[in-house]
């Protein structure tokens, strides 16, 4: 955190519980514990990558930062305004710096709308050009996402599953703004499929110094596309450091875990490689685990794990792990 | 050749829709030895699935049919025997399991129940036997407190121990064959090593050969001991899998193992992709399926379709162009 200005996002234990009703006067029973405490910083025109598996909370985390939903505490710092702060217009005036890019490019897009509309709806709605503005504009964008113009007025179903990401992506840029949430944005796609989004999604932040929230459950894409890596565990961040440091020298077991669990697409790599692998399932974020949320599948977890949260510590420089155990990796 | 236990020639299978026919699989033939783990590896709709399916004549017809092709087993066509021999063979001889545990279970029967059925059907035993073999069955695929469970039902189980229930289930009446299809797809990464590595411990155990179908080339290179690789209804590569991995010839092989990012990436490097998109093949092709995405692509792809020839032993690639030189082979 060494250059504040620097830093474009912060986002400060942030926490998102979903409550749950039950009965007939719908009293409220319990809460998912989606995001429990959650806190990092984005610098301009980085990738954090936020890996982790289903149901971890990495999704909620990048629709909690844009406000999607309100969050049950924290604060979310954008280029020094606290976005949780901020109600009605001043919000929506601030919605146009941060756009999402979602997973699945056959249910974000509506079929009734030609991709002309599409794109072009962010500039209606926040009213920055007049017809024919809009209509050079979403020509650029589809030019900048490598799609012809000519198809305009076609409609999102006569195209394939890349095209339609290459159409989320536009949309994505209409406005213009500095930080985008790429949600999983190629988990939908073909393997070939998926090398031509990841390379225009780095053309494009090259193109653009855009600053991206890549959240992916690939360990391998997040490697390639991310400068740094956030691995997230049951609504906690478990370990948060350089790409390279995260990959080359893991300190928290289930980053150890995760890591080993990856195949290689080479098998003799492959055959040497020293595998871990975790016994169970993900715990229910209805009811977490008492003090660390990893203890139930951790291969070295002691009597401490489950009275006292560990504490989210910097082991080596920028690099943070929560883990009462990890000195044991450092070196 | 009597060493083989799946022996398939010329498998053609083609799915009457609105828009015409699509040609899902054109003219494949591979063979499966006794014990051996085969990968079978494509993108969606190159004909992976289309092509077990097949085997196994589980294609919904219409529209499907399979139109040209023998599948022999134990010196038996399976594409020509009768609906109840067919019957006999699958979930007994050959079985399969499918991408989607939830949707191949049947939610309003229990676990006990579905795991019973095929042991009651194809072996013959009392409902008594059949729980007793159903319980030890899934404490061998390592699910806790297996006797209480098979009362439960498929929601009350993770997605990780309904895919174990799925494996459970195929291994029950000792299958030669498995046909897995995708198994992992739609489970996390660490519950996908769990899957594999027990997958892996009971055809040691068992000894029965392994069709993996997937896409993830990652998973295929620790499982196979041999890999075909498929691309729009075709075989176009077939190696033993170090082979493959350390001397992939066709361009598809090779774009699509230049196109994965690797978790032991060790620089920062381009992806290379591949152009295009798979086709969907509404008249069987003349010429080469991937010519239109293919950068190595020359005169004569745009002639004549390449057949599978071999290039080194146990290697085949159908391709006119080596891609070590550029030129024609």
């Amino acid at each position: 955190m060494a250059d504040e200005n620097n830093v474009l996002l912060r986002v400060e234990n942030l926490v998102m519980h979903f409550p749950i009703y039950r009965g007939v006067i719908g009293r409220q029973v319990g809460a998912v514990h989606a995001v429990d405490g959650v806190s990092f910083t984005v610098k301009r025109g980085e990738t954090l990558g936020l890996v982790g598996e289903s149901g971890c909370g990495k999704t909620t985390t990048g629709r909690t930062i844009l406000r999607l939903y309100k969050p049950t505490a924290g604060n979310i710092v954008f280029d020094g305004v606290d976005l949780v702060k901020l109600k009605g217009e001043e919000m929506r005036q601030m919605r146009r710096k941060l756009q999402m890019i979602f997973q699945d490019p056959y249910a974000s897009l509506n079929p009734r709308m030609t991709i002309s509309d599409i794109i072009g709806e962010p500039l209606i709605v926040y009213n920055v050009a007049n017809a024919k503005e809009i209509q050079e504009r979403v020509e650029h964008l589809l030019e900048i996402v490598k799609l012809n113009p000519a198809f305009a007025n076609r409609y999102p179903h006569e195209f394939s599953g890349g095209q339609r990401q290459r159409i989320g992506v536009a949309r994505a840029l209409a406005l213009q703004p500095s930080f985008i949430v790429c949600d999983e944005p190629i988990s939908a796609l073909d393997v070939s499929i998926q090398a031509q989004v990841i390379n225009l999604l780095e053309d494009l932040q090259k193109q653009f110094n855009l600053t991206y929230l890549f959240i992916a459950h690939d360990l391998s894409v997040v490697r390639h596309i991310s400068d740094r890596v956030a691995v997230m565990y049951l609504g906690v961040i478990a370990e948060m450091a350089s790409r390279d440091e995260v990959y080359k020298s893991p300190l928290h077991p289930y980053t150890q875990a995760l890591l080993s669990a990856v195949p290689i697409p080479d098998p003799v790599e492959d055959a040497k490689r020293k595998r871990t692998i975790l016994e169970g399932d993900v715990p229910s974020p209805v009811n977490p685990p008492s003090g660390c949320h990893f203890r139930t599948r951790c291969p070295i977890a002691k009597q401490i794990c489950s009275e006292q949260k560990p504490e989210f510590r910097e082991l080596r420089p920028d690099h943070f792990v929560a883990c009462h155990f990890a000195d044991q990796f450092v070196n | 050749m009597p060493d083989l236990l799946l022996d398939v020639q010329g498998l053609e299978t083609t799915f009457k829709t609105p828009d015409g026919v699509v040609h899902a699989v054109n003219g494949v033939s591979f063979g499966l030895k006794e014990g051996e783990t085969l990968g079978v590896v494509g993108e969606s709709g190159c004909g992976k699935t289309v092509t077990m399916m097949s085997v196994l004549r589980l294609i919904q017809s219409p529209p499907g049919k399979i139109v040209a092709g023998k599948a022999f087993f134990f010196g038996q066509d399976l594409l020509q025997i009768s609906n109840e021999d067919i019957r006999h063979v699958r979930g007994a001889q050959i079985s399969m399991i499918f991408q989607d545990p939830m949707t191949s279970l049947n939610p309003v029967l229990t676990i006990g129940y579905q795991m019973e059925e095929p042991l009651i059907l194809h072996i013959g035993m009392s409902q008594k036997q059949a729980r007793t073999r159903a319980a030890e069955l899934l404490g061998m695929v390592g699910l806790p407190n297996a006797k209480e469970r098979l009362n439960d039902y498929p929601h009350q189980f993770s997605g990780g121990m309904r895919q174990r229930v799925m494996i459970a289930m195929a291994l029950s009446c000792s299958p030669q064959i498995l046909i897995a299809d995708e198994p992992t797809t739609a489970l996390d990464v660490t519950i996908q090593a769990q899957i594999t590595d027990l997958v892996k411990r009971l055809r040691d155990e068992l000894g029965m050969a392994i069709i993996w179908i997937t896409h993830d080339l990652g998973i295929v290179a620790g499982l196979a001991q041999r890999v075909i690789v498929m691309y729009g209804g075709y075989i176009i590569e077939e190696a033993p899998v170090r082979e493959l991995y350390a001397n992939p010839r066709h361009p598809y092989t090779l774009g699509l193992l230049g196109s994965l990012p690797r978790v032991d990436e060790k620089e920062h490097t381009r992806l290379f992709s591949i152009e295009g998109q798979p086709p969907v093949l509404y008249q069987k092709p003349e010429v080469c399926p991937f010519a239109p995405r293919c950068k190595w692509a020359i005169e004569h792809c745009w002639k004549e379709n390449p057949m599978l020839e071999s290039v080194a032993p146990e290697h085949r690639i159908a391709c006119w162009v080596d891609t070590k030189t550029g030129r024609a082979l």
